[in-house]
């Protein structure tokens, strides 16, 4: 007990003791406070009064995005808004109100914006400029120009917005501007400032802060209200970095147009050694020029509602069964696991594993095959056969090899993985064992094999590379925050260690699907000498054909619905001596890949060789110029 | 004066016993505070405004006076058995923040609970106060001259601390060391021994700075001395003392301080906004202020003293020393008298998660309050 009552008395002591220091802190502040505003006050007063000085933040333009040549993908252009000034509308024989209804009558102006004005100019200084309305367009300007003398109060203001010139051709790439939210303020003040936007989406959003540029300061002198008398200094800040893209957009735009009248579609076609991306495109698309602006919510839900979904980038977001241009990687796994290019199957439409039967697309059969000549003709009996002596392991492994199953690391955001199953996949993922009968229908690219049109792409370039592991990128140098390096070493990537005469037996066997009469893509040949193509069809099946319909004849085509046909599919290279350029084409539900996405990767690979070859000959004409000169 | 005993009353009749004085005092305060921030929304010296940050404050202070009232009626002996977990929670939740850190989710100091984000830092405030008065409660005055009990409450000061120096922020394990060292000083431990520790923090600085990194020691520097970055905190604090000492004895008026809202001031909303009540209600507003502050600081004497047990005594002075060692810290700044340093001034500042941990704070001297007849033994059974 006594124990506790010396505890309480030490306790209560320096309690108090500490109450005491806390009193005493206090009465330090409120002499030092008596001392700022009583004895000092005279001084800081005058000093208030001469604080005249304030600094205002000034935007920086936002640094251009070009293509390969130096075509102006993303620009800024002037927007003309319309100010008012409350004081100066309010005079003897005008008031805000009057302005503002006769306004009306010359540009759009409804009842519910007027209110939001006049709310605005209440809450602010009467010599504080109010925004009417933003993006005038010229004859709104002149319209208001003339009458400028009735109008008492109004300014016209310039102020720059983005502007995407190739609009819905580049809008997956680029990405859009817009005002920032909450959550991506930084502490840059420059994020503060009102109207000020940012990258979004595609390479805006992904250079951001290379683009954006470091704000300027206006320093200004102000009255004691706050009005700007003039300005004292200003310091400019730095526009953005201008950013280069490996895109070609003349290609881009052919790509653009070539595929405009599919529903859904995505084109991709990339430089086989560098890694550039010349092409990016995926239909439909929406218009940027429209974010920029501020959408309407009528467009937005049009946007989202869309079928088709425009705003989704399917050259990287979307993820299809690669169908079968996934044979390419089962016969480069079989090769390496021991498959003989000789080894012969025999097709005769179909195969039964257990009591299950596996179809061949062909439905009379293909006869007997070797690798070269399954590849040629996509027979799936081949395939079932190795895929079942390797497994769905050293299938996937390959796969991954390829770059399949994981994103490439493209440089703008939204990339999907797709999918490479295997066998402890699905015992985690589904809680499920393998089954032999699914390793069949990996072997063919069906199944829960899923990849994007940038995979297929990169997948065909490490094949006809020379068996190097190229990933893929948008611009033409490396961008890190706002530094910009050259790129080094740029055809430098390692080997994937694969036997080169696999590779040529895989090369063989897709040379053939196009310029073989027997290859499943004969129609599609390009026929001018040097830039011939060779490829891989495919036909990703969107749901299983039943029984029924197999006994009915129906296999695919235009009695189905667009939602349930196959997606067709196309990789393709060119050209075969020396090979440059990659690409991948999938048309969603076009139906068979020979038919609707051969002819599309025939002609984007015509185009870029074409326009390497005018390149080449304008570059000769000025070398000879020069020469000449 | 009745008797009863507490064991007998439900949480909801202990509504009745809370300190009405105490909660209209803190309403009071933030009150003022919702007002200037009404006064810092203005713009450009227009009509004030509740939008957007007084009306948000005035929410989170709604939502932060019924968990005061909650937590405050929960027997006194159930947070005396949970404080060691509140602090282990508080502890793995900073280990967790700095994982996260260091794996590349950002630097993220919070976790994002919808209206709020919850900064770790934050809860060890007031788990440190829980896990030290518990510690020391098994103590007598006596029995604590023994060095080595003070082993384990060294431990459990300096582990969090540790990681908020990680994160970096110097700032808020500077106030966990004070506010750890005045229960320390409450509890008995005998004056010599911080002697000493002072003498042995003073002579290991020279060879803790060797081992710092040249960027750690740059902002330890600028922490000190401000004035080395003349555009940011020494232009901060001038334009302060110049807003203040402009406003006199009564102050320019509601919204008419100029200096404050032709934003010549500075984060007048957070940190700065007790110069903006200067400027706008002079010296006789902000004696007022403080004068409410102070009184704050008797109630939670008051009910410390009255306290029937040596946890609540400790909780009751360890939140209220707390809470005076904010309001101090980010007068003394505003006026000039020490370094800036991000502290805000609790109750008036805009920000959701200071006013939350106050609250919560004064959720336990009110608590220590409600349960001031309950007599806890030192060691055993609890009683309830």
């Amino acid at each position: 007990m006594k124990a506790e009552k010396n505890s309480f008395k030490s306790f209560s002591r320096r309690a108090i003791c500490l109450f005491g220091t806390q009193l005493l802190l206090m009465s330090g502040l409120a002499s030092r406070m008596y001392y700022l505003q009583v004895v000092e006050t005279k001084r800081y007063s005058m000093m208030a009064e001469d604080n005249r000085i304030n600094f205002r933040l000034l935007a920086p333009p936002r640094g251009f995005i070009v293509d390969r040549n130096g075509d102006y993908l993303a620009i800024n252009i002037q927007n003309y808004r319309v100010l008012l000034v409350p004081e100066q509308a309010n005079s003897d024989h005008s008031s805000v109100n009057g302005v503002l209804a006769k306004l009306a009558q010359l540009i759009d102006l409804n009842d519910n914006q007027i209110r939001n004005i006049l709310k605005e100019t209440k809450k602010r200084r009467a010599f504080v400029p109010v925004t009417i309305r933003d993006n005038l367009s010229w004859e709104e300007i002149s319209r208001i120009a003339i009458n400028s003398p009735d109008l008492p109060g109004v300014d016209i203001d310039v102020g720059q917005s983005r502007h995407y010139p190739y609009g819905e051709n580049m809008a997956h790439v680029l990405g859009y501007v817009a005002a920032v939210s909450e959550k991506e303020l930084t502490g840059d003040p420059l994020l503060e400032l009102p109207g000020f936007r940012i990258g979004k989406n595609g390479i805006e959003q992904r250079y951001d802060l290379a683009l954006r540029g470091k704000g300027g300061t206006s320093k200004v002198e102000v009255n004691a209200f706050g009005r700007i008398i003039q300005e004292v200094e200003r310091i400019d800040g730095k526009s953005g970095h201008q950013v280069m893209l490996t895109v070609d957009m003349q290609l881009q735009d052919f790509i653009g147009t070539r595929i405009n009248k599919e529903n859904a579609a995505a084109v991709t076609v990339m430089n086989v050694h560098s890694g550039d991306i010349l092409a990016l495109v995926s239909t439909p698309s929406f218009n940027p020029n429209s974010f920029s602006e501020g959408l309407t919510t009528n467009e937005w839900h049009g946007l989202i509602n869309n079928p088709y979904s425009p705003l989704t980038n399917k050259s990287i977001a979307g993820q299809y069964a690669p169908g079968s241009t996934f044979k390419i990687v089962v016969a480069l796994a079989a090769l390496k696991y021991g498959i003989k290019p000789n080894h012969s199957v025999i097709c005769n439409g179909h195969i039964t594993l257990g009591d299950r039967k596996f179809h061949c697309w062909k439905k009379r059969g293909h006869g007997k095959k070797d690798l070269v000549g399954a590849l040629r003709e996509s027979c799936d009996i081949w395939f079932y056969d190795v895929a079942k002596r390797i497994g769905v392991d050293k299938i996937a492994e390959m796969a991954k090899i390829l770059g399949l199953g994981k994103v490439t690391g493209l440089d703008i955001g939204g990339e999907k993985p797709g999918l490479i199953p295997t066998k402890k996949w699905k015992r985690d993922k589904l809680g499920k064992p393998w089954h032999k009968g699914e390793t069949l229908i990996v072997g063919i690219g069906q199944g829960y094999v899923l990849a994007t049109p940038l995979q297929l792409a990169v997948m065909t370039a490490r094949v006809v590379n020379g068996g190097k592991s190229v990933s893929p990128h948008l611009t033409k140098k490396y961008i890190d925050g706002t530094e910009i390096h050259e790129r080094v070493n740029i055809n430098e990537f390692p080997s994937l260690n694969i036997d080169p005469a696999h590779l040529a037996y895989v090369i063989d066997g897709m040379e053939q699907v196009v310029n073989s009469p027997f290859g499943t893509a004969r129609r599609s040949a390009i026929k001018h000498p040097g830039w011939e193509m060779g490829g891989k069809t495919g036909t990703s099946q969107v749901r299983s054909i039943s029984k029924a319909e197999r006994e009915e004849g129906i296999r695919k085509g235009d009695d189905i619905a667009w939602r349930l046909r196959d997606h067709a599919l196309f990789i393709g290279f060119a050209p075969i001596d020396n090979p440059k350029y990659a690409v991948s084409v999938i048309v969603e539900h076009g139906g068979g890949g020979s038919k609707a996405a051969a002819p599309i990767a025939r002609d984007v690979l015509m185009e870029i060789q074409r326009l390497d070859n005018e390149l080449l000959i304008r570059n000769q004409e000025n070398i000879n110029h020069v020469k000449k000169g | 004066m009745r008797h009863i005993n507490d064991n007998d009353i439900s949480p909801m009749q202990k509504i009745w016993h809370i300190n009405w004085g105490l909660l209209l005092l803190i309403s009071l305060i933030a009150c003022i505070g919702f007002a200037m921030l009404y006064s810092a929304a203005s713009v450009d010296g227009g009509a004030g405004n509740w939008h957007p940050w007084a009306y948000k404050q005035a929410t989170r202070f709604a939502i932060g006076i019924v968990m005061m009232i909650i937590i405050s009626i929960i027997d006194i002996r159930i947070w005396m058995r949970c404080a060691y977990i509140i602090y282990a929670i508080g502890l793995i939740l900073l280990v967790g923040v700095d994982v996260m850190g260091s794996v590349g989710m950002g630097a993220q100091r919070w976790i994002d609970l919808y209206f709020f984000q919850l900064q770790p830092s934050e809860i060890m405030k007031v788990a440190m106060v829980l896990a030290l008065s518990r510690y020391f409660h098994s103590f007598s005055f006596d029995e604590i001259a023994n060095p080595f009990i003070l082993i384990i409450p060294l431990i459990m000061v300096t582990l969090p601390v540790l990681l908020i120096l990680r994160q970096p922020d110097l700032g808020t394990s500077l106030m966990l060391v004070i506010g750890s060292g005045v229960i320390f000083f409450l509890a008995g431990v005998r004056l010599w021994k911080f002697a000493l520790l002072i003498v042995i923090g003073l002579a290991s600085i020279p060879i803790t700075w060797n081992f710092l990194h040249s960027y750690q020691k740059q902002r330890i520097l600028t922490f000190l001395d401000p004035e080395s970055d003349p555009l940011g905190a020494g232009y901060h604090i001038m334009q302060s003392k110049i807003a203040m000492g402009s406003g006199g004895i009564i102050g320019k008026g509601f919204i008419q301080g100029s200096q404050s809202q032709l934003k010549f001031l500075p984060e007048k909303q957070t940190d700065f906004i007790f110069t903006m009540m200067a400027e706008e209600f002079g010296l006789l507003g902000g004696i007022i202020l403080m004068s409410l502050y102070l009184l704050l600081l008797v109630y939670g004497l008051s009910i410390s003293l009255r306290s029937n047990s040596q946890f609540g005594r400790l909780v009751g002075m360890g939140v209220t020393t707390t809470f005076s060692l904010y309001v101090f810290i980010n007068i003394a700044m505003v006026m000039g008298v020490i370094p800036v340093v991000g502290v805000p001034l609790p109750l008036v500042s805009y920000g959701g998660t200071a006013m939350l941990t106050v609250l919560a704070g004064f959720g336990m001297l009110m608590n220590v309050y409600v349960h001031k007849n309950i007599k806890i033994p030192r060691r055993g059974y609890d009683g309830l």
